[in-house]
């Protein structure tokens, strides 16, 4: 009897230390995360029928299938950013084997900083750098000049392959990153060894490189996959008005034409989007979510 | 492949040849945003017409840098948006950590993987998620009492809530990555010799944490500073210097613009630089 009064405040002290040490992230996950996007849910299956008057109903979804604009822009913005994730790959698996496996000591420190600076600096100013690269009177179009490839100036922004360079170029920092490290925890002598028993290059890739470094190949993509597809800067700004990116139709509808209903099933849709994908790669690559954005 | 392996030396050079032009393809952008914020041109446009610092601190008709006002004040709310976030973000993301690597309740493995749900959602979505739900409590204020709540309306507090509704995920990660390696026999050793709970917390716990609440600080800050598609659903009327350039780079550019830009790439240089010199242990 005594033991059980003597243990009972404790364990209510310790109750509210616990509780005490919750709150903070209930309030964050439920007020920042969860509740507004059960709000988000039910604006996106409503439809108003009369000046604040509203039910429930899938107009928004049927809306979103019946116009080819709506859901072309959607597949390309898919289609373009997994091209981007695996041209960024391609990009930066050669990088980041020259910083794991070749070079040496200081030269390798230096290299691995160097990879990181640009990502210091926001965004904004790397996609000014490239709109003063490659628009009509830029630097790119006037060299080709120069060096008479192209008689007059060419407009090399608003095109695809521009919002390619930029949407790829945003991302390397994070597919170089989780590679390197990926590849520094592979041990030199399995490749020399898969050497001395006759492999080639690409059967050592194949065989040894690839299947030991596809944790970090798949969370680097995945996070490239997610930053890509979510982008709003790049492509509005190197690809103009042509770019038909998805982030731009939920900004249209929510903020222009103050359309919240429509905006929030767009919303929703491209949040299914990125999950699905998400959970796909992980799926096929046999990964957990939470091991994959520790790594990240 | 690796240096231990024969290479024949043509596939040196072409090894060699790559990462320069890896690194090259790195840094153009930033060199060409630098060395046009000097051009003594109206226009960020070759060909090369002289060397200014017109776009630095002209005025008149080449305004610079440190005479446009709305740009400055663009920056000072960016300073006052990211700080704003980074205090909030430390102090949630350090209970957080206690949460996940000092107690045990039931659901904590799903509390703990929502807690990284903010990562996987584009950031667009988490504005018009704030948005909307601040705007419905904010009719709801209205309808029931009579109250006009500012700070849900679009604007300063509201960005600062979603940025850091993704940003305290960071930080989180930090410091409890480094919590959990901390040697919880120091802390009963503290007890043994005396001290309270607050004493212990204090002189042993957080300052074993110092480096990764440093780091999780700088993280945060930058994150902000940097942050555009939650921000740009959630801003009023006063933008903080990202959408500002936006706006401007819509417009058309002006090499005052590479002069802000040129302006962080040093500030952050700089912050990189001090970070990296102190020994991390």
């Amino acid at each position: 009897m005594a033991d059980r009064t003597a243990a009972d405040p404790a364990a209510s002290r310790k109750r509210l230390a616990l509780l005490l040490l919750m709150a903070p992230a209930l309030v964050w996950l439920v007020g920042l995360v969860v509740l507004p996007h059960v709000e988000l849910a039910v604006l996106s299956l409503r439809a108003r029928v009369a000046p604040r008057v509203y039910e429930w109903s899938f107009d928004q979804y049927r809306t979103f299938v019946d116009e080819p604009l709506y859901w072309r822009t959607f597949v390309r913005t898919a289609a373009m950013s997994i091209l981007a994730t695996a041209c960024t790959l391609a990009i930066a698996f050669p990088a980041a084997w020259y910083i794991a496996k070749i070079a040496r000591g200081r030269a390798k420190t230096v290299l691995f900083v160097l990879c990181l600076i640009p990502f210091w600096v926001s965004e904004t100013v790397r996609t000014l750098g490239w709109m003063i690269l490659l628009r009509e009177s830029g630097v790119v179009p006037r060299l080709l000049v120069d060096l008479a490839i192209t008689p007059v100036p060419v407009e090399l922004l608003y095109r695809d392959a521009t919002i390619l360079v930029g949407l790829v170029y945003t991302s390397l920092l994070f597919m170089v990153v989780p590679l390197v490290s990926a590849l520094e925890s592979l041990d030199d002598s399995l490749i020399e060894a898969a050497y001395d028993l006759g492999g080639n290059g690409w059967s050592i890739l194949r065989h040894i490189v690839v299947p030991h470094a596809a944790p970090g190949i798949a969370a680097g993509a995945i996070v490239v996959f997610m930053l890509t597809l979510g982008n709003y800067l790049t492509p509005t700004l190197l690809g103009g008005k042509n770019s038909l990116w998805f982030t731009e139709q939920i900004y249209a509808q929510f903020i222009t034409r103050f359309n919240w209903e429509q905006g929030a099933a767009f919303g929703f849709l491209l949040l299914f989007l990125s999950t699905a994908i998400v959970w796909a790669g992980l799926e096929l690559t046999g990964q957990r979510f939470g091991d994959v954005m520790r790594r990240a | 492949m690796i240096p231990s392996l024969p290479r024949p030396p043509l596939s040196r050079y072409a090894t060699a040849a790559y990462v320069a032009a890896f690194f090259a393809f790195l840094f153009l952008p930033l060199v060409v945003v630098a060395v046009f914020a000097f051009n003594d041109a109206n226009y960020p446009a070759p060909p090369w017409r002289g060397f200014t610092f017109d776009w630095f601190v002209g005025s008149g008709q080449r305004r610079g840098l440190f005479a446009d006002a709305p740009l400055l004040a663009s920056v000072a709310t960016s300073i006052v948006v990211a700080g704003w976030v980074t205090v909030l973000s430390v102090a949630f993301g350090t209970v957080n950590a206690f949460l996940l690597e000092r107690t045990e309740f039931r659901g904590k493995s799903a509390l703990s993987l929502l807690m990284l749900a903010p990562l996987v959602i584009p950031g667009v979505i988490l504005g018009i998620s704030i948005l909307a739900f601040a705007s419905r409590l904010a009719q709801f204020a209205d309808d029931w009492w009579g109250l006009e709540l500012d700070f849900l309306r679009p604007g300063l507090p509201l960005v600062v809530a979603g940025q850091f509704s993704y940003i305290v995920s960071i930080a989180t990660l930090t410091i409890a990555a480094r919590l959990k390696r901390f040697d919880i026999t120091l802390e009963d050793a503290a007890f043994n010799l005396g001290a309270s709970r607050a004493a212990a917390l204090w002189t042993v716990t957080l300052p074993y944490l110092r480096p990764a609440l440093i780091g999780a600080a700088a993280i945060s800050f930058l994150m902000s500073f940097e942050n555009f598609n939650t921000t740009l659903m959630l801003v009023g009327s006063d933008p903080p210097l990202t959408i500002m350039m936006y706006g401007r780079m819509r417009e058309g550019a002006s090499p005052v613009l590479n002069a802000v830009s040129l302006f962080l790439m040093v500030a952050s240089a700089a912050i990189a630089l001090v970070l990296m010199r102190r020994p991390a242990r």
